[in-house]
């Protein structure tokens, strides 16, 4: 039961991996697989958080429950089931049986485990991660780690925990547990942009505009968001392109154009945004600077251009959304919106939404078949091969990439309303992020 | 004749505002369905309108529902858990989208209804028989409509604008904003660049009939206020064109 978590780092491409295994496949217009594909997961023992003050809230267990959801849905990461663990939880190394753990049931390779102490004010909670096929070795991580002794605490401590751990099981690539998911929600009424944990957790309301806010995109710091907004001026209200620093809290000002302003993207530097404009009549492709300046038409094609995105890893080429050529459909061009070039799917239909994997290599998208139900399928942009991510459950639109590259979040009407899913970037592990009113438009937090 | 007319064009356009904001969607109110027997696990429906969909500061519009197969009902904002059915008097305070949803042990379902709040514009004055510039445009102008994903003006929307254009030559002082719209079925982006091209398209064809550029603003709601929420073509017809709104 010996294994090297070394061959781990294999899985840091994980989807490269799943399309090159499919290399053959090139007849058939779509095709679907699972995660993994025999390469086994590093089995990871997580015992109860031991407490080691007397808490007046339930604290440890909810680091611990945070700590195991987010190496779960990792995506990396096999744990292994409580029902098979010793019966002592390890506080610190001198208290961890290491035969006991790698012994069948359990038959783990790793235990990530820690104490919880408190001063009524303050949690600290010491955390341990040990190779126990290895118990000789030293803990492949120890650490401490401090915050205020509140239940949200208690989760963003769990969520460092997890992005630790993560971090070096998956061979340096970063874990998502402390990003965020910007989103539009009508829960208060009216459409305004809202910012939760990647979990579904801490949904907070950031805009009170009391009008139409859309499209929330994180500048790739992660210090503002661009959005749609729709403003009043002299009598005419019209989509315009908004502003909200992250960092001040509030609004900044963004210059006001002509007609329908919409659907803004950052350049991976964070120095310029694209956007639709119709400030010559029709809606095309437009650059400026991150404050607005420097104006510039970047598309000249008859029909509507929008949905942009620069690739975020070269930032040498943008994909959009065109129907110029009849249905709307993808198209990639150079980054200053020449060489435009349509992106053939093998059957009909209305192809939108597109979104750039972190490394540049895939492209998730979704997808109206004739049938006339939405599906999200990724595509690996040098070989065009597809990927069916969803199928057969209401209307799935809009996908986003966490920065692992790992996970998608996207927008489903699978539970009867329009709410926030995420899942695996395979296709599996789907989650309901939201419940109340109506959710759409996801974007995943950069970090 | 000439100063009369000055003082009647005086009271229309202190109505401006009003009308601005008093010309938004109609609702389609649905017939309640007749109660079909409780079922196990079978999808719960559920409608929602209200009347009027646009009131003054200060006075109050009536929502009514519909559900079925639904067991707990919540309206937000500001109402709260309500009866499978029924209506209440609401005072929004400014422009409110009314959502709600019905949950049962088949899954959930959500409505909405839109009411518009104008600002404190003076009441209309009740002793003029003269019909108001607001009623003269709700007469004479009429929407263009357009086919499945099209900015195209078809041979009816042509007919409805040249009408338009008569009524706009007749009145060289009203000056007009043109609003696109979608119908649900595409993305909010591409609905948003598409109901820009609707509203672009009637103002070109406007302007080819001797109509001036500078009297007509062109914007677009992409598919984010439907004049009617059901999810067939008969409603996706009537969310598919270009609005006209009297502006100031």
């Amino acid at each position: 039961m010996r294994r090297k978590w070394k061959s781990f780092s294999a899985l840091i491409g994980l989807l490269a991996f799943v399309l090159s295994a499919t290399q053959t496949l090139q007849a058939q217009d779509t095709f679907t697989t699972g995660t993994g594909l025999g390469v086994k997961k590093a089995r990871v023992a997580v015992p109860d958080t031991v407490a080691r003050s007397s808490f007046s809230q339930p604290l440890p267990k909810t680091f611990h429950d945070v700590l195991w959801n987010d190496l779960q849905y990792s995506g990396i990461l096999d744990l292994v089931s409580p029902s098979f663990y010793p019966l002592q939880s390890p506080g610190q190394p001198s208290e961890l049986n290491a035969s006991a753990w790698t012994a069948a049931p359990a038959n783990a390779y790793m235990v990530a485990y820690g104490n919880m102490t408190t001063d009524g004010t303050n949690i600290a909670f010491a955390g341990f991660l040990s190779d126990v096929t290895n118990p000789s070795s030293p803990p492949a991580l120890q650490k401490i780690y401090r915050g205020a002794a509140t239940d949200a605490d208690a989760r963003r401590l769990a969520h460092q925990f997890a992005d630790d751990i993560i971090g070096i099981l998956s061979g340096g690539q970063p874990g998502i547990a402390q990003t965020k998911i910007a989103y539009v929600s009508s829960h208060g009424g009216n459409k305004e942009i809202w910012v939760m944990d990647y979990d579904g957790a801490n949904q907070q309301q950031l805009t009170h505009l009391r009008t139409i806010s859309l499209t929330p995109r994180w500048s790739p710091d992660a210090s503002r968001i661009a959005f749609t907004c729709f403003e009043p001026y002299r009598g005419v209200t019209s989509a315009q392109i908004c502003m909200y620093s992250m960092a001040s809290n509030r609004l900044i000002s963004f210059p006001r154009y002509r007609g329908t302003n919409s659907a803004p993207a950052w350049s991976p530097d964070g120095k310029q945004i694209v956007f639709t404009s119709s400030l010559s009549g029709d809606p095309e492709l437009y650059v400026a600077d991150a404050d607005g300046g420097h104006l510039h038409r970047i598309t000249f094609a008859t029909g509507v251009s929008t949905s942009a995105a620069w690739n975020p890893k070269t930032g040498k080429q943008l994909v959009f959304v065109s129907d110029r050529a009849g249905d709307p459909a993808l198209y990639l061009s150079d980054a200053d919106g020449s060489n435009p070039e349509k992106l053939n799917m093998p059957d009909m239909g209305y192809v939108i939404d597109p979104a750039w994997s972190p490394n540049g290599q895939l492209v998730a998208f979704s997808w109206r078949r004739p049938s006339g139900n939405y599906d999200i399928y990724l595509m690996d942009v040098a070989s065009r091969q597809l990927l069916e991510l969803t199928k057969d459950a209401g209307r799935n639109e809009r996908p986003s990439w966490a920065p692992d590259g790992r996970h998608l979040v996207f927008e489903s009407t699978r539970s009867g309303s329009r709410q926030i899913w995420s899942m695996l970037a395979d296709g599996t592990q789907a989650r309901q992020l939201t419940t109340q009113g109506q959710n759409e438009s996801p974007n995943w937090s950069p970090k | 004749m000439q100063s009369g007319s000055f003082r009647r064009l005086g009271i229309w356009l202190g109505l401006l505002v009003l009308v601005a904001f008093a010309s938004g969607c109609k609702k389609k109110v649905a017939a309640t369905p007749p109660a079909p027997p409780p079922a196990p696990a079978v999808q719960p429906t559920v409608t929602l309108s209200a009347s009027p969909t646009s009131v003054n500061a200060g006075q109050s519009s009536t929502l009514s529902w519909t559900s079925t197969n639904a067991t707990d009902l919540d309206i937000e904002p500001g109402v709260g858990k309500v009866a499978p059915q029924g209506s209440t008097p609401v005072n929004p305070t400014t422009s409110t989208t009314y959502t709600i949803t019905a949950t049962g042990s088949g899954g959930s379902a959500t409505a909405t209804a839109r009411v518009d709040v104008s600002a404190g514009a003076p009441p209309p004055p009740e002793t003029n028989t003269q019909p108001t510039m607001e009623e003269l445009f709700e007469q004479n102008v009429k929407d263009a409509f357009f086919d499945l994903d099209k900015s195209d003006l078809t041979e009816d929307a042509r007919a409805a604008l040249t009408k338009d254009a008569e009524f706009l030559r007749s009145y060289q002082q009203v000056r007009v904003s043109i609003e696109g719209h979608c119908d649900e079925r595409g993305s909010t982006e591409y609905n948003l660049a598409l109901g820009q091209r609707r509203a672009e398209a009637a103002k070109n064809f406007l302007i080819s009939l001797g109509i001036s550029g500078d009297r007509m603003e062109t914007t677009s709601w992409g598919k984010e206020r439907p004049f009617c929420t059901e999810h067939d073509e008969s409603c996706w017809h009537q969310n598919r064109r270009a609005h006209f709104v009297l502006a100031h």
